[in-house]
């Protein structure tokens, strides 16, 4: 019964955020508009950026290598040149708007009208531009594979966990220039020092732990940043992120894990926040306040990170490959052979 | 002259890998019979059967629609195979393949190879008593209800009706000397007994039974080979794989070596994209395989520790992928640990003796109130686990659980007390891997050092007693899984050498069992028995300290006789 009264709940909940999406998709202006070359089985990347002309290229090329076939992606307000590049580019479709990014969950509300739109009956990888995806086999196996092999396994939705990676010695002590693999310097991560527990009403796993945990918030983990991500998803224009990529409605999309049993399989968001230019921008969220929901909480946080700390122990984790991270239990290959 | 081997294909999906396989066994002088599914457009099926217009020996039969579990890829395999042994009279085995399969070695290997057993049926042929793979609970049942919904297309309907024949007992029968076989549908038949199976007088009878079992491609060859052939080798010459949901196992490029390794003649099924399968198995020849007799058992196993770790799981490992509900987990933590309760308040160098003598990893308290004293006071701890006391606190299973896992090859040794973080007491407890030992009341001997007032000191130690009594009954229940040893502090002091021994031969290196050379020095504890009696006289009662006389001198008490370790209140 209890039960019954919460998924009556998360569905009123769910349309509330569809309709949400629909008001602000007045917010959107469109760039370039390529959508017409989308075929029917492609998978699409959906994002939104603000200022990341740097991490750009990696980041496109990234995901091609993998088989992105579009990028739908949403400028917010960008004044480094990131608008232009990105209209350049063929396979990218691009939206403008100078609205609130908090206002619209974090960008959740456009990118969520773009997948009212175009995502419906795709595989829809939604990610921030300092998100690389990496799952088991992931070097010679495609997305393409995994999201047949996760149709053939009636799943709909594929869970994975940011991982964190960051330089040895003070962040900005090592410039990263476009184009550049960025985990060539962000080459260290912490291994296990994550916790997690269940959120009744969506029924994800909550994930927090890692090198923000204990650098930033070692006094305060209840704030430490989430973790789990579900970004890849068999949309169909019913669905809805809830926060950023963190939990989905319809609930049944959350259940990226087994509560028995050897495990899903699921990959790894490499997180590539700490390139050098995260000291400068630091600077400038503090002012924005437009990251987190209780943005002055977070004060301090940025004011550690505009010192540029060294984020580096001893017993930091250098990264080798996707084998390391599902040996360490980080991801898993699940019943994916 | 034609080949001796004859191929019927089955395509659904995939057409330009199937015209490869096929182009692949028709150049290497075996005629190929191709049945495509009627579903497949009309442009696709034209082009397709443009693009292998210029083979002589291949031929294209009449079309089915083909539905999964259905008798239509029966259909399929029997217009295909009568097309095949009228065209070719030379063809003395017929192979059953599909678009998806592909041949790991030289055609003309197999060619050779059947024609040493000219009359052998390769085709898995098992009674449903001696098939443990049936999904879904259905082996023998299949031959006994009907199936008239589809189990992809009405799962519900499919479902119930089989309920409803099971509540009402229904059952078919089946034709006089049917013997239903289950088994691969992927098989390599003789002429003789394949045209046996096709044109024998009561194959109308056998076909309306088949119709309507479960899954006849399953079961129709493998049950009729058993009336017809002379010589069942039962075992399909197509290497294929099943997860544990019975799904078939695709195969891509990174399974190259394992394929090679399996020295299988053919294998499905075949992720389309996999090119660089395709380029290794059918354009190279060097890269196939040495003649070597099939040995499905190397991938078996491979494949059979895959299923099993996933349905098992690493054992103690929490993780985005699992989260194992508690007492579900296969091990909760995991690797076997040992905490030790009271020891370090007795002993001055417990820590470094314990170390020293066990060679294993021994931490301070882990749990204690300001911080986690981990072994040489480090901050931060193997995997990046730091000393933060709020941090482990917000989830202290978790950071156990991760400490463990981060140190597998390792054992772990921990203080504990009544003074640290009491919330995983039944975790710890529950968990077979741990083994405690505690040393009751040994918590008092810090107070009986400081400097506090009496008052003071009597409040804390009627505290620690009752969150030690707690913790003991925890350790004494009947789902306590850790192995447990309980002595008083008088118990022990009486006769510390033979439990510090005992630590040593469990915890400590195998095959070197040492005797104890050097013990850890213990602390002074001249007027200890009258401070406990000074605790007694203003109404505290210390019992988990066992009997201390109120004397000055403990020596007193080693020369009493030993009473049994485990003493109750």
């Amino acid at each position: 019964m209890q039960d019954l009264w919460t998924a009556y709940k998360m569905r009123l909940k769910r349309r509330r955020l569809l309709f949400r999406a629909l008001r602000k998709r007045r917010q959107l202006t469109p760039i370039t508009d390529h959508t017409n070359r989308i075929s029917g089985d492609a998978i699409l990347a959906f994002s939104t950026v603000r200022n990341e002309i740097i991490r750009l290229p990696h980041f496109l090329d990234h995901y091609r290598k993998l088989g992105v076939q579009h990028f739908l992606m949403v400028d917010n307000n960008s004044d480094d040149g990131t608008a232009e590049y990105l209209a350049a580019q063929p396979d990218v479709s691009l939206w403008h708007t100078d609205h609130s990014y908090k206002m619209s969950r974090f960008g959740v509300d456009w990118l969520a009208w773009l997948q009212i739109k175009y995502g419906h009956g795709h595989w829809c990888l939604t990610v921030d531009a300092d998100e690389i995806l990496v799952y088991p086999h992931h070097d010679t196996r495609p997305l393409a594979q995994l999201t047949q092999w996760l149709d053939q396994a009636g799943k709909q939705s594929f869970g994975t966990m940011m991982l964190d990676m960051y330089p040895k010695g003070p962040l900005d002590a090592q410039p990263y220039s476009a184009g550049q693999n960025p985990f060539e310097t962000l080459r260290w991560f912490d291994a296990d020092n994550y916790h997690s527990q269940m959120q009744e009403g969506l029924q994800n796993l909550w994930i927090q732990g890692g090198v923000r945990e204990r650098v930033f918030f070692g006094d305060r983990p209840e704030r430490a940043p989430t973790l789990n991500k579900t970004p890849l998803v068999k949309w169909n224009k019913r669905y809805a992120y809830v926060s950023s990529t963190h939990s989905l409605l319809p609930r049944h999309l959350n259940q990226v894990f087994d509560t028995d049993g050897a495990g899903k399989t699921t990959g790894v968001l490499l997180h590539s926040k700490f390139l050098h230019v995260v000291v400068d921008k630091s600077v400038e969220e503090k002012q924005r306040q437009e990251h987190f929901a209780n943005s002055s909480l977070y004060d301090a946080y940025y004011d550690s990170l505009a010192q540029s700390p060294d984020l580096w122990d001893e017993t930091s984790c250098e990264y080798t490959d996707w084998r390391q991270l599902q040996t360490l239990g980080l991801m898993s290959g699940g019943g994916w052979r | 002259m034609s080949g001796s081997v004859g191929i019927v294909m089955m395509v659904h999906n995939a057409l330009d890998r199937a015209t490869q396989v096929a182009r692949h066994w028709a150049e290497s002088g075996c005629p190929v019979v191709i049945h495509v599914d009627s579903q497949v457009g009309r442009d696709a099926y034209k082009e397709f059967v443009g693009g292998l217009s210029d083979l002589p020996d291949l031929k294209f039969c009449k079309r089915h629609r083909c539905e999964w579990g259905t008798w239509s890829l029966v259909q399929a395999s029997q217009t295909g195979s009568e097309l095949m042994l009228e065209t070719y009279p030379d063809v003395r085995h017929v192979y059953l393949a599909s678009g998806s399969c592909l041949p790991l070695r030289p055609v003309q290997e197999l060619v050779d190879y059947l024609a040493e057993r000219p009359r052998t049926d390769f085709i898995e042929s098992a009674t449903t008593d001696d098939v443990p793979w049936a999904i879904g609970g259905l082996d023998a049942e299949r031959f006994t209800l009907r199936f008239p919904f589809s189990w992809k297309r009405h799962r519900q309907l499919f479902d119930g009706y089989v309920r409803l024949q099971r509540r009402v007992r229904y059952k078919r029968k089946i034709p006089m000397g049917v013997v239903p076989h289950l088994g691969s549908q992927w098989w390599c038949l003789t002429r003789r007994t394949l045209s046996s199976i096709l044109e024998d007088q009561q194959r109308e009878t056998f076909d309306n039974y088949f119709k309507r079992v479960w899954i006849p491609d399953e079961s129709y060859y493998q049950t009729l080979v058993r009336l017809f052939s002379t010589s069942i080798e039962s075992r399909s010459l197509t290497l294929s794989k099943f997860d544990y949901q019975g799904k078939p196992h695709t195969f891509y490029d990174d399974h190259l070596q394992l394929l090679r390794r399996s020295d299988c003649f053919v294998a499905r099924k075949i992720w389309p994209h996999a090119d660089r399968l395709y380029q290794a198995f059918l354009t190279d020849e060097d890269g196939a395989m040495k003649k070597a007799e099939p040995n499905p058992g190397k991938i078996d196993r491979i494949f059979a520790k895959a299923v099993e770790r996933r349905i098992r799981g690493r054992a103690g490992l929490y993780m985005q992928s699992r989260y194992p509900v508690e007492d579900r987990e296969n091990g909760a933590t995991p690797a076997p640990y040992s905490v030790f309760q009271g020891f370090s308040y007795l002993f001055e160098d417990f820590v470094p003796w314990l170390s020293k003598s066990t060679g294993s990893t021994v931490h301070g308290h882990l749990f204690a109130p300001k911080r986690a004293e981990f072994v040489g006071g480090v901050r931060i701890y193997s995997g990046c686990v730091p000393d933060s006391a709020p941090m482990r606190d917000a989830n202290p299973k978790a950071f156990l659980t991760n400490l463990i896992w981060n140190t597998r090859g390792e054992q772990q040794c921990f203080q504990f007390s009544p003074r640290d973080l009491q919330d995983l007491n039944w975790f710890i407890a529950k968990d077979p891997n741990a083994s405690i030992t505690v040393i009751t009341g040994a918590w008092v001997v810090p107070l009986f050092h400081s400097n506090l007032s009496f008052i003071e000191i009597r409040k804390e130690a009627a505290r620690l007693q009752k969150i030690e009594s707690d913790h003991l009954n925890i350790l004494r229940s009947p789902w306590a899984k850790a192995r447990v040893r309980i002595m008083t502090m008088a118990e022990f002091i009486e006769a510390p050498m033979e439990p510090l021994q005992t630590i040593i031969d469990t915890i400590g290196p195998r095959n070197n069992l040492r005797t104890l050379s050097e013990a850890p020095k213990m602390v002074d504890l001249t007027g200890f028995g009258k401070f406990l009696q000074n605790l007694k006289n203003q109404g505290m009662h210390p019992h988990l300290m066992g009997d201390f006389p109120s004397g000055d001198d403990i020596a007193q008490t080693i020369a009493k006789p030993r009473r049994p370790y485990l003493v109750r209140k």
